[in-house]
């Protein structure tokens, strides 16, 4: 019945899309009886809305009721798994993923149809099509290869449950979700492109503005994911280390720089008319990076860790990336003549210039994450050998990037648009110049090694620096022009220029999180020892002693335990647990490593080995100062990204 | 529109969607073995589980690949904790059986595992009817350049490796890499020359 329903469901949304996606654009192209064909789009973005959510819920609700007649159910269920995860595993494997991600680009489609529903012309109808169009891919894949709804006959009476590594950590239930908005929302100023050009409202600036909010938006919850998936992997895989440049994090993380870059030339656009053309490119080349890299990590075409089943789907997604590279590069280049943008560039010494360069970084970037990640691909295509590309690759090519990244966010916003002065920047840039030279002084005396860590650190400490003068000049203005408190001021300067002050929190964010990182890296010490109860173990100043090995069977899986308490001078202030889990599917044990965290680091803990009758255990000891920064810094950017992107009230 | 920038722009994405296209046909997790066609890496390992009449062999023996020439060998990595073997397991004893009376000798060995919890895994799965021997320290997997288990290696009776299997073997596969050598007379081997 459920079944039924939701297939039914399923199929309805795949006609509603076509009708709206592809004949209602059409009609509306055609002119005759416009206004119906306008309503016959908006009205299938509610009507596909309401049919996925159906067909969503129908899926939550049998994973609930352990319906394991339903294929996806007797896939990812089991009756022991609590029912917490049992609910979320909708997004644990490739087809509930499929249709999670069609749920949510209906709810985004339903948000720019309805804040959209007063505006005239034919951008949003045409934007609402092409939404609907990419929503009937994602339904052809959900009736077709990545049908969650097959009926299982005979019905098993249990089934495996999750992926262990799914239901062990709570922030499965934060860092898909937070994924797909991210990554689905990119599909919206991708459609607001589209729409542009075929209403052709794409000379006229306002679809940028229109544009630029729901790419902060997506923007920001991508930050939020890309940050939570550290800490996912931070909390779960028990290496103590956060990003290891695997290709489905450079998925996640490509597309999250094109679209950084965008965020920053649009208001080279809006202020000085320039780079039309170019923030189009970033607009749909950040889309087409989203579904490049959904296709690398479903289609299994590069080896990751992150894998996930594989079947018929990677053609289907190969298809339609054709199809829309194609047309995108159609789009674009055919209208290239009508963006010529009027704005030059006045100055050398000027914000402008700042944003082209940091345009420029960040593609770079990307390019270099792009090419490491299909790099294995094209070698093999080439010379026929198999390589990996790995973090040494990485690591030497972007942290001078990132590195003069950072450099930039500091000189930014010291210079004024237009035209700046040398010795204006000179004098601004006084108070960052001396903290980056304390800062250097203090990591080189502190035993920073390398380089880039020095640089990282002090061009950190210069840039935020040059960002919070940037609130106490504007702060201390309004205190002596209006006589308000400081705080007060403080407070009022961020309401009124909500965008700039909102991205310079974001910045705060980076930098807090770059210390994070940098600190991480660079001063991480780490043990590894085998005791037994009673004796003790010493990484850097941290003793640990071992106070038994446990083991515990719980519903779902055994547990191994072992309790480690971390003494200072004779007394105990803290105990661990890592443990082991056992999974009745899984070969091999899963690590769940224990971590204290303190603003100043952590003590990441785990249980490397045991003897069965708990004689002893083998503990890893790895102290990581600043890591819980990193987290944090993740916190600050999406703070940021909600201030700028908050909708000013217009004052009557 | 300017059709024909938008033609010429397009045209860029065929090599991009070529090589997704080409990466769809290859598997990356696939590892190429230089064994196959080389001299087969020397071996001699003790029996731990004997089989069953007419292969068995007494546990404690030493199965050494140098006194095997003139006969094929199958060379058979697996572990109790391997669930792909449990899919080959009934093929291999099969396949074991029907070449008894030919020269063919199926030797298993046993990967990363104790020699209690294999003995456990064939009485369970039934026997196996072939003797299997104990890789201490994993040393003949290195030199066979173990990627995982299972894992097969069919050695021809010059003591050249013939075929090398990933995963689980199926029987009509393994057959007839047997048959193909039975019928050919096994070619010498450059360094046996």
């Amino acid at each position: 019945m459920t079944r039924l329903l939701a297939v039914d469901a399923l199929w309805f949304g795949l006609i509603v899309c076509a009708i709206g996606g592809i004949i209602a654009p059409i009609g509306i192209g055609r002119g005759k009886q416009r206004d119906a064909w306008i309503a016959v789009a908006q009205g299938a973005v509610y009507a596909n809305f309401a049919l996925i959510t159906v067909a969503a819920g129908a899926m939550m609700w049998a994973l609930a009721r352990h319906d394991f007649s339903i294929s996806y159910v007797a896939q990812v269920g089991s009756r022991a798994t609590p029912m917490f995860y049992t609910v979320i595993s909708l997004w644990g494997a490739l087809e509930g993923s499929i249709l999670f991600w069609a749920w949510v680009l209906a709810l985004y489609s339903v948000g720019v149809v309805w804040l959209n529903r007063k505006r005239p012309g034919l951008l949003v109808p045409y934007a609402s099509a092409a939404l609907l169009a990419i929503a009937l891919f994602f339904h052809v894949l959900l009736v077709g290869p990545a049908n969650p709804f097959h009926l299982v006959s005979p019905v098993p009476l249990d089934g495996p449950g999750p992926n262990p590594l799914l239901q062990n950590h709570i922030l499965m239930a934060v860092h898909p979700p937070l994924l797909y908005l991210g990554y689905v929302g990119m599909s919206v100023p991708f459609a607001f492109a589209v729409g542009a050009v075929l209403s052709g409202e794409i000379t006229n600036a306002d679809w940028m503005r229109l544009t630029r909010r729901w790419t902060l938006t997506a923007w920001a919850f991508l930050s939020a994911a890309i940050i939570a998936g550290m800490w996912w992997s931070y909390e779960v895989l028990g290496w103590g280390g956060y990003w290891a440049w695997d290709p489905v994090e450079n998925a996640s993380f490509i597309p999250w720089l094109t679209a950084t870059a965008y965020l920053h030339s649009v208001m080279v656009q809006e202020r000085r008319d320039m780079l039309r053309l170019w923030n189009l490119n970033l607009v749909v080349g950040t889309f087409m990076l989203t579904i490049l890299g959904t296709f690398l990590t479903r289609s299994g075409i590069i080896s990751s860790v992150h894998a996930f089943t594989q079947g018929t789907i990677g053609y289907y997604f190969l298809a339609f990336i054709a199809i829309v590279l194609v047309g995108a590069l159609a789009m674009v280049a055919g209208n290239s003549d009508k963006l010529r943008a009027p704005g030059k560039l006045d100055a050398a010494l000027s914000r402008e210039t700042v944003f082209l360069l940091n345009n420029l970084l960040l593609t770079v970037f990307m390019f270099t994450v792009l090419i490491g990640t299909l790099f294995p691909l094209v070698a093999e295509a080439v010379r026929g050998v198999k390589v990996s590309v790995g973090e040494p690759f990485y690591n030497r090519m972007t942290l001078p990037v990132m590195v003069a990244l950072l450099f930039l966010m500091g000189v930014g916003p010291a210079l004024p648009w237009k035209r700046g002065n040398m010795d204006d920047l000179k004098r601004k840039m006084l108070p960052g110049l001396i903290v980056a030279a304390m800062v250097a002084t203090i990591v080189v005396v502190v035993g920073a090694k390398s380089v880039y860590a020095v640089l990282a650190f002090s061009f950190v400490g210069f840039a935020a620096t040059m960002n919070v003068m940037e609130f106490v000049i504007g702060a201390r203005a309004r205190v002596s022009a209006h006589g308000e408190r400081f705080g007060t001021a403080l407070l009022r300067l961020i309401a009124g220029n909500r965008r700039r002050y909102g991205g310079y929190i974001a910045h705060m964010g980076i930098f807090v999180a770059a210390t994070g990182i940098a600190a991480s890296s660079t001063f991480r010490s780490e043990g590894e020892a085998t005791l037994k109860p009673g004796q003790s173990m010493v990484v850097g100043k941290t003793t640990a002693r071992l106070k038994d090995v446990w083991g515990r069977e719980e519903k779902q899986r055994s547990v191994i335990g072992a309790t480690v308490e971390l003494v200072r001078d004779g007394a105990v202030y803290a105990s661990l647990t890592p443990r082991m889990n056992f999974y009745p599917t899984s070969q091999q044990p899963i690590p769940t490593p224990d971590v204290r965290s303190t603003p100043f680091g952590d003590t990441y803990m785990n249980l490397m080995s045991f003897q069965q009758d708990g004689s002893s255990a083998t503990i890893k000891v790895i102290l990581e100062p600043l890591v819980p920064w990193i987290w944090m810094g993740g916190g600050i950017i999406v703070l940021g990204a909600l201030v700028s992107a908050w909708p000013v009230r217009k004052l009557a | 529109m300017n059709w024909r920038r938008a033609a010429l722009a397009s045209a860029a994405a065929a090599p991009v969607i070529a090589l997704l296209a080409w990466g769809m046909t290859r598997d990356p997790k696939e590892i190429v073995s230089p064994l196959p066609g080389r001299n087969a890496p020397e071996f001699s390992l003790g029996v731990f589980a004997p089989g069953e009449p007419p292969l068995a062999r007494k546990v404690g023996d030493t199965i050494a690949l140098a006194s095997m020439r003139g006969k094929i060998v199958v060379f058979n990595f697996w572990a109790s904790w391997c669930l792909e073997c449990r899919v080959e397991h009934k093929d291999l004893s099969f396949v074991a059986q029907q070449n008894a009376s030919k020269s063919v000798q199926f030797v298993g060995v046993l990967y990363n595992d104790v020699p209690s919890a294999g003995l456990e895994w064939i009485g369970k799965m039934g026997g196996q009817a072939y003797p299997s021997v104990l890789d201490q320290g994993a040393r003949t997997a290195i030199d066979y350049g173990l990627y995982g288990v299972p894992e097969t290696f069919v050695i021809d009776a010059s003591g050249r490796v013939a075929y090398k299997h990933t995963g689980p073997i199926p029987a009509a596969l393994l057959q007839s890499k047997i048959d193909s050598l039975l019928a050919a007379p096994a070619v010498q081997s450059p360094a046996s020359r």
